[in-house]
């Protein structure tokens, strides 16, 4: 009776040396594949990713076409426009498509342009604290011993320090703000975060045997650092990268709203002015606050969908 | 020791309790649906053990010799397992069509299992004697000083030297041999009629390994339990088995008695792998070696699964899956207790 | 150029076993490199380990650390590899085989003691000799999952070497190389451009060996080379590994806790118990003859794949555990597991030297053992 049931299966590989992965993680032999090239698989199905994705895509365009979708003056403001026009929701994509603020401005096209701050001030302290946690993170990981416990404990110092309270204070001294030192200021108390994912990938890759083999085979440390470990670590540090992009964007609206961030157009700036007249006119705070959400949750969603699909675990 | 509950076996299979097996297991499958298409890891396995009886179940990873433990014990993970055809009957009936709460009833009570790693398998958070007494309290209802009292019993059962005194340490303040031996203590804390232990001894080093399988052993004698011990390791099988049960790509291909598996193997297989084993006790020419790998489950070959690396395969190899089937001998007689999976069954034993 | 005063032997001095050292000085680098360059003859020592020491420091503290003990790993062990044989190493785990292997690849530092390397002691070179050193001692790891980089193709892993080494093979030779060594393992050369999961563990285990061969190295340390892998491909790679050994003249050290593929594979045999060598001989003294009562009990505990042995084979059940190495026992190390331990044991280390008794008696189990009791005692074959 166990037999005969299923000889359907695909050819036989009379191949001795044919690969076949002995556990039950078989691999297709055909087509070459990497993690990389396997989280891809998962995240094309991934209805989670595709939509972070397609918000993602479109903001990116709204930061750096805004002309495409208004043609109005986000700083222009016109009195005349009633002092506080109230949405018009029939004329989508006009300049008073979604009303005017106090001062006659466009919140249309405010929010189109506001875009760009949130964006430069993410993507750059993103940049920032990759850069500097990740370097810090993998000196302290891989060199160990003093190097370590010296940078261990300057990255526990600077995490004692309560990150809003910090930038606040460092931005309080500048008057003019502007995007670079926004970015500066979120990114000297951001980077301990990265710091600690870093080290803590490159100690555990630094333990594997192919470390060990190309130390053995004599590799230099810049070798060994950037062709075995670095390759190796960057998948959680994506991840952690990810994420805090989405905390950077929210952080600055919060110091905009403050009145510690961007001079400028910002979501920040105008959630800060809208909750000075919520009680007349809502919308001024609800639209950049719609806005603000859905682009931190976009990219904190895009941070968990890769992580799930770098971890074969979850498969 | 064991005591047979008869109001607990109401099947009406139970007219042959006492001859009958403990656990049987029949015709059973387990699929695993993945990204790559179906795996199947169990392909209709039959096997079955008695009271006080020790079934070998040898084979390399990947050919379900984990998964079908896995099943009787219903620890699978469904999905991405399922279970699309079989019975696994426990003192006749069908596990697979209770309730889960019954399931339950009987998992840790009736069946424990040991696993490889003792340390995983143990909360690092709680002591020992807590996670022993455990089984007691939710098991027995009895009160924390009575557990107490049973979990040190329990433990020097086991032969853990100062178990009163050691009774509150962690798991990872004992050593590997001893995590073992708490492994064991608490599967047999219910005094279970079956006990499946999983390569219990594979993570051990020699001189630990012989000891905690004598003590399973000699456990096994006085509690009258039946064992399945599934392993990779012929040296340990050799040692403690009373039949064996070769599993090769998610199908039993070869049954046997211990003594006669190894005088006189019936399938290819089998042959090779007792051929490729270095001995101990002298030192041997060039090894020989199975030629090609384990088959990938997903393109397992057309046919009998071990034809691309049979040094015996011919057409009908290819073409044809070959049923297990017993064994007769050259005078005529069926050989007790022998099955094999092989075209060429009768030409493998003779040699 | 011989300053054989140089290396005292405190503790194994009359032991056989090790051969005197010829310490070549070496006044450049050059002189150096062309010392490691020169051929051995075979049957010549080719490694000469002398009261090899590793201590592990234990420390408290967050920014500054004190030593508060030390896992004594490896505690003044001394054997020779000869050229062109294979010397295993057994020994149940935290015995310090690891990190004996780890030691000679130099991927530790020694605490104390000396690897000479045709006369050059490793632990004290650099530059352009030790460089030379590691082209010629490789190693094999154990796992064959994670000592391949997941993220470089076969091609990039066995191509390593040569990057590291430029002088061996010549650019646009490197991929036909590569080809060739997957050839001489037995994987198909058109797999070069392939990712290590996409293989099974033998086949990986085969990538590891090709790697190690790529160098052409004289030396190749086999750290539980086989232990990952099923029964069935364990014999394909122990195969390949004794071929490799005739085609390209290696010397192996082969470190596994598998004493029946140790035996098959050894023409010598170490046994090593918390750190220090309890038994040392060809593979008939220590298997057939062995006189340590470690290794006599780490034989019988071998299950034997034969039934019928099961239930005439005398057993020695040891009780107890390994103790710490942080905590060694004085004395002998093994007598608080020992049946034959006596007061004697714990004041005074044995040396490991061949047994008074056997001194001068042609007998094969007249060979050194860390034993003050040493005597034989078939278990393998005792019937």
């Amino acid at each position: 009776m166990p037999d005969m049931t299923k000889s359907d299966t695909s050819v036989a590989a009379p191949d001795a040396v044919d690969v076949a992965a002995p556990a039950l993680q078989v691999v297709k032999s055909e087509k070459t594949r990497s993690l990389w090239g396997d989280a891809w698989q998962d995240l094309r199905r991934n209805k989670i990713f595709i939509i972070s994705a397609v918000l993602i895509l479109l903001l990116l365009t709204i930061t750096f076409f805004p002309g495409w979708f208004t043609s109005a003056n986000p700083a222009y403001g016109d009195l005349s426009k009633h002092y506080l026009q109230k949405p018009q929701l029939g004329k989508v994509f006009s300049a008073e498509w979604l009303g005017y603020d106090q001062q006659g401005r466009s919140v249309y096209a405010r929010l189109i342009y506001g875009a760009r701050a949130s964006i430069a001030v993410g993507f750059g302290t993103t940049l920032l604290v990759t850069i500097v946690g990740g370097l810090v993170g993998m000196i302290a990981g891989y060199f160990g011993g003093l190097v370590d416990s010296v940078l261990s404990r300057l990255v526990d110092v600077f995490f004692g320090i309560p990150f809003l309270l910090g930038t606040m204070v460092v931005l309080n001294s500048f008057p003019e703000r502007t995007a670079w030192v926004v970015i500066g200021a979120l990114g000297f108390f951001g980077w301990t975060q990265l710091a600690r994912v870093m080290r803590g990938a490159v100690i555990t890759t630094k333990q594997s045997d192919y470390v060990q083999a190309a130390k053995a085979l004599g590799a230099s440390t810049p070798r060994i650092l950037f062709r075995h470990i670095l390759p190796n670590t960057l998948a959680p540090v994506i991840v952690v990268a990810t994420i805090s992009l989405g905390v950077y964007i929210g952080s600055e609206a919060t110091l905009s709203f403050l009145g510690l961030g961007l001079n400028g157009v910002s979501w920040g700036n105008d959630i800060s002015d809208g909750g000075n007249q919520i009680r007349v006119a809502q919308w001024i705070m609800l639209y950049p606050s719609i806005m603000l959400t859905l682009t931190v949750l976009a990219f904190i969603m895009l941070g968990e969908a890769v992580r799930n699909a770098l971890d074969p675990k979850t498969r | 020791m064991t005591i047979i509950e008869e109001a607990f076996v109401p099947s009406p299979r139970d007219g042959e309790d006492n001859g009958g097996p403990l656990l049987e297991v029949r015709d059973l499958h387990v699929e695993f649906r993945t990204r790559e298409g179906v795996v199947r890891a169990v392909n209709g396995v039959n096997y079955s053990v008695s009271a006080g009886e020790t079934l070998a179940v040898l084979g390399e990873s990947g050919s379900g010799k984990s998964v079908t433990a896995q099943a009787i014990m219903g620890i699978l993970d469904m999905p991405p397992a399922t279970i699309p055809q079989g019975e696994i009957l426990f003192r006749g009936q069908d596990m697979l069509k209770m309730s889960a709460e019954e399931r339950r009833k009987i998992r840790g009570r009736r069946i424990a299992m040991i696993f490889q790693d003792a340390l995983s398998s143990l909360n690092p958070v709680l002591s020992v004697g807590y996670q022993l007494g455990e089984m007691f309290r939710v098991h027995q209802g009895l009160s924390k000083k009575d557990a107490k009292a049973k979990a040190i019993e329990l433990m020097d059962r086991v032969k853990i030297p100062a178990a009163a005194a050691r009774i509150s340490d962690y798991p990872h303040q004992f050593s590997g041999g001893m995590r073992q031996r708490i492994m064991i203590a608490m599967a047999l804390a219910l005094e279970p009629d079956l006990i499946i232990a999983d390569e219990p001894t594979t993570a051990l080093d020699v001189t630990v390994q012989a000891q905690v399988m004598d003590l399973l052993a000699e456990l096994q004698r006085e509690y009258n339990m039946g064992l399945i011990l599934i392993t990779h390791d012929l040296g340990v099988v050799a040692d403690v088995a009373d039949k064996i049960a070769v599993m090769y790509a998610g199908r039993i291909v070869e049954r046997a008695p211990v003594h006669e598996l190894y005088k006189r193997p019936a399938h290819p297989y089998t042959r090779g792998l007792l051929d490729s084993i270095p001995r101990l006790d002298q030192k041997g020419q060039e090894l020989y070696a199975i030629k090609g790998l384990p088959p990938n489950l997903l393109h397992v070959p057309d046919g009998c699964a071990f034809n691309p690396r049979c040094p015996r395969a011919e057409d009908v190899c290819r073409t044809e899956v070959p049923a297990l089937l017993g064994i007769t001998a050259q005078d005529g007689t069926e050989l007790v207790g022998r099955a094999s999976a092989c075209h060429f069954r009768k030409e493998t034993i003779d040699g | 150029m011989a300053d054989p005063g140089k290396i005292e032997e405190p503790q194994d001095a009359a032991a056989p076993n090790v051969s005197e050292v010829e310490v070549v000085d070496a006044h450049s680098e050059s002189e150096a490199v062309a010392a490691i360059e020169a051929p051995v003859e075979r049957g010549e020592p080719i490694l000469q380990v002398r009261n090899l020491v590793k201590h592990f420091p234990l420390t408290l503290g967050i920014l500054f650390k004190r030593q508060v003990g030390a896992v004594k790993a490896v505690d003044g062990i001394s054997f020779d590899l000869y050229q062109g044989e294979t010397l295993g190493i057994v020994g149940e785990s935290g015995c310090g085989k690891s990190t004996v292997a780890k030691l000679l690849m130099n991927l530790e530092r020694a605490t104390a003691g000396e690897i000479f390397y045709k006369g050059q002691d490793i632990t004290k070179l650099s530059g352009r000799a030790m460089k030379a050193v590691r082209r010629n001692i490789q190693m094999v790891f154990q796992d064959p999952y994670t000592s391949l980089n997941p993220r470089m193709t076969v091609g990039d892993i066995i191509g390593e070497p040569f990057d590291i080494h430029p002088e061996v093979a010549p650019k646009g030779d490197r991929r036909r190389k590569v080809q060739e060594l997957l050839d001489v393992v037995g994987l198909n050369p058109e797999y070069i451009n392939r990712y290590p999961h996409q293989f099974s563990g033998g086949q990986r285990q085969r990538i590891g060996i090709a790697r190690g061969l790529a160098l052409n190295p004289e030396v190749i340390i086999c750290d539980e080379p086989v232990s990952a892998l099923d029964v069935s491909v364990q014999a394909q790679v122990i195969n390949l590994m004794e071929r490799l050994q005739d085609e390209f003249n290696l010397s192996y050290i082969f470190i596994a806790h598998d004493l029946s593929i140790v035996r098959h594979i050894s023409d010598r045999v170490g046994v090593m118990y918390l750190g220090k060598m309890a038994e040392i001989g060809t593979d008939e003294q220590i298997y057939d003859h062995p006189t340590h009562p470690y290794t006599q009990a780490l034989l019988s505990a071998v299950p034997v794949p034969d039934p019928d042995a099961r239930e005439h084979r005398e057993r020695i059940i040891l009780t107890g555990d390994v103790p710490s190495p942080a905590n060694p026992p004085s004395g002998c190390r093994f007598r608080t597991r020992c049946w034959k331990a006596q007061d004697k044991c714990a004041e005074e280390t044995p040396l490991l030297a061949v047994p008074q008794r056997f001194q001068g008696v042609d007998t094969p189990a007249a060979h050194e053992s860390a034993c003050h009791f040493a005597e034989e005692k078939d278990v393998v074959h005792a019937a």
